[in-house]
């Protein structure tokens, strides 16, 4: 399993794809951070990560597209198969190298809190008393920070999957981006429907109303449970189509 | 060290690989031979634990593929038809990442030189594997086969596109290969088992048609049937002579004419050499005989002589033959009868058609 992630690490930064996924990360979070915090003169996080889920439609297909559908396109999946790793290490190897690339652009694209808490500290120190909190509420960010990375997982999990059904990289591309594009849109639909019940099964379903209580500060195991689970199935059902067309 | 077990392999109602069953001794250097479409990857795939068969079992040194994939894996070395190359790493990178895959215990930087030095790829270790030619790029796929050093390596048609000095020094290798390693190849060129390979295991449409040493294999190929004769002398004629001699199956005139020579094609019995015979029957009547060729024999052509020859070796020696599973020659025969009549076939509907032309 290692071998397989260190492979993978490497041939993101061998390609341009490495790039352009780290580089369209920071830009886009900068932009929607300034937006949303400095211009807008707000301490408020929670509308900045709900932009950044939408941004991942586009940026997770460009992480996930490559790992199974250029192995197949290349053949040179008959070596991994052919070797002694078990499907299940290649394919957590491969979804491994996806999150620690995604992990690491979120964990550098913090640096965009540093303007804001400088403001806040600025303010406070103007302000000659301290009865009212100014400025971005930590827990908060953190529970964000979380949310959002589980989110990453499951839409990573997702592209995997799609990535292994498919030998031509821009197939998978576009269905990932579709596919976790209606995942996140679930919730608008919401707002159409009057029937309750039809909107508490998508409710139940969708991937931004989990967030939700992230974003109110709140640690939430379900929806933590939701995630890890949305993540271990779509890895799963890769592990199986490699399974079944061993036997095709 | 290997052993196969009555294989199936179906792709929906297509059947690719049929009830094979053989075994592989250490040591030995096995070519597998058959034309395109005969299940030979399909066979190799299995073998590699990259595919699975509908049923059978297939072990390596007593490792089951299925019970234990993991642990049979270890002892294989693969070259699949198209070599796995990532074409994005250099030749260093690709070989130590197969390193790391296998697991390999063997001191690393020692290793990779010797293998390098063996396929002789030292010189464009640090070379991006997209910029190297079709046979480098061929040995580095070797190379990667003999990363961990393998029992028993395994080359899905090693030589396929490379230039004839490059399949020589190929074929070199994979004899040097066979002083250590057990190997199997696969190949649909008569002459590259007969230049590399210890015995030779011939398989059509998923079945194999012959297995045997590769001297016997050689001795029954060696008496080729066919030729294209050009005799100087009236066509019908020299037709009809050539047709009354003996030992001649069939005899054609070709419509190739070069003065006042025509061309013949004949076809003698299995194992009668006319050649001799030819000359002094044409040579009596003052015809002369202008030019001589073989003509190269099909790989049908080579299933019908072996399973021949096989049947013709039992009757002399009158004791058991030296093929490893018993129990094939009624089979061997069916395929080797059922093959016969199909080209009697082929041939009366030509005839027919000819017919037809000339109404």
């Amino acid at each position: 399993m290692l071998a397989i992630y260190k492979k993978e690490m490497r041939s993101y930064f061998i390609n341009p794809i490495g790039y352009v996924f780290a580089g369209v990360f920071f830009i886009i979070s900068a932009l929607l951070c300034c937006y949303t915090t400095i211009v807008s003169s707000s301490y408020d996080t929670s509308t900045y990560f709900m932009l950044m889920i939408f941004a991942f439609v586009i940026l997770i297909p460009l992480l996930t597209m490559r790992l199974f559908a250029e192995e197949r396109k290349l053949r040179t999946e008959q070596l991994l198969m052919t070797a002694p790793v078990s499907i299940t290490s290649m394919v957590m190897g491969k979804f491994l190298a996806a999150l620690t690339l995604f992990g690491s652009s979120l964990l550098v694209s913090c640096i965009n809190f540093i303007p804001i808490y400088a403001f806040a500290s600025i303010e406070r120190g103007s302000e000659s008393y301290n009865t009212t909190h100014i400025g971005p509420v930590t827990g908060q960010v953190i529970g964000c920070l979380v949310g959002i990375l589980l989110i990453g997982a499951a839409f990573i999990a997702i592209g995997t999957f799609i990535s292994a059904l498919t030998e031509n990289q821009l197939a998978a591309a576009v269905i990932t981006i579709s596919v976790i594009l209606g995942m996140v849109l679930l919730s608008f639909l919401n707002t159409l429907i009057d029937n309750y019940v039809i909107r508490f099964v998508i409710d139940w379903f969708s991937v931004l109303s989990r967030f939700n209580t992230f974003s109110y500060g709140l640690f939430d195991f379900s929806a933590l449970l939701y995630y890890l689970s949305l993540t271990f199935v779509f890895l799963f059902l890769t592990v199986r189509v490699y399974e079944k067309r061993r036997w095709g | 060290m290997i052993k196969i077990e009555h294989l199936v392999k179906n792709y929906g109602s297509n059947c690719a690989v049929d009830d094979i069953s053989f075994s592989v001794e250490s040591g030995e250097i096995v070519g597998f031979l058959g034309p395109n479409g005969a299940g030979k990857s399909t066979t190799m795939n299995i073998l590699t634990g990259y595919l699975s068969g509908t049923s059978g079992k297939v072990s390596i040194d007593g490792i089951d593929i299925l019970a234990d994939p993991l642990g049979a894996k270890k002892l294989i070395g693969y070259l699949p038809e198209q070599p796995p190359l990532y074409l994005d790493m250099t030749v260093d990178e690709y070989l130590n990442f197969a390193y790391d895959l296998k697991g390999c215990k063997l001191p690393r930087a020692e290793h990779l030189a010797e293998v390098c030095e063996v396929v002789k790829i030292t010189d464009v270790r640090k070379r991006v594997i997209r910029n190297l030619s079709k046979g480098y790029k061929q040995r580095v796929g070797i190379a990667q086969a003999l990363v961990g050093n393998p029992k028993v390596i395994i080359f899905d048609e090693p030589t396929i596109g490379l230039d004839p000095k490059q399949i020589i020094e190929i074929r070199n290798l994979i004899r040097t290969l066979g002083k250590g390693h057990t190997v199997i190849l696969s190949t649909h060129i008569l002459q590259e088992v007969q230049a590399v390979c210890d015995r030779i295991v011939i398989i059509n449409k998923g079945k194999i048609v012959a297995d045997e040493l590769t001297e016997n294999i050689s001795r029954a190929v060696e008496n080729n049937r066919r030729f294209n004769v050009k005799i100087c002398g009236p066509s019908r004629e020299v037709l009809s002579a050539i047709k009354s001699m003996s030992g001649i199956v069939y005899a054609e005139a070709l419509a190739e004419r070069d003065g006042d020579a025509y061309t013949y094609m004949i076809e003698s019995d299995y194992g009668v050499d006319v050649r001799k015979k030819l000359f002094y029957t044409m040579a009596e009547r003052g015809w002369a005989i202008i030019g001589l060729e073989a003509l190269g024999m099909s790989l049908e052509d080579i299933f019908i002589t072996v399973v021949d020859k096989s049947a013709e070796d039992k009757i002399r020696q009158s004791k058991p033959t030296r093929r490893r599973s018993g129990g094939k020659d009624a089979l061997e025969k069916q395929v080797a009868e059922a093959m016969v009549q199909e080209g009697a076939q082929k041939r009366a509907i030509a005839d027919a058609t000819e017919i037809e032309d000339e109404e």
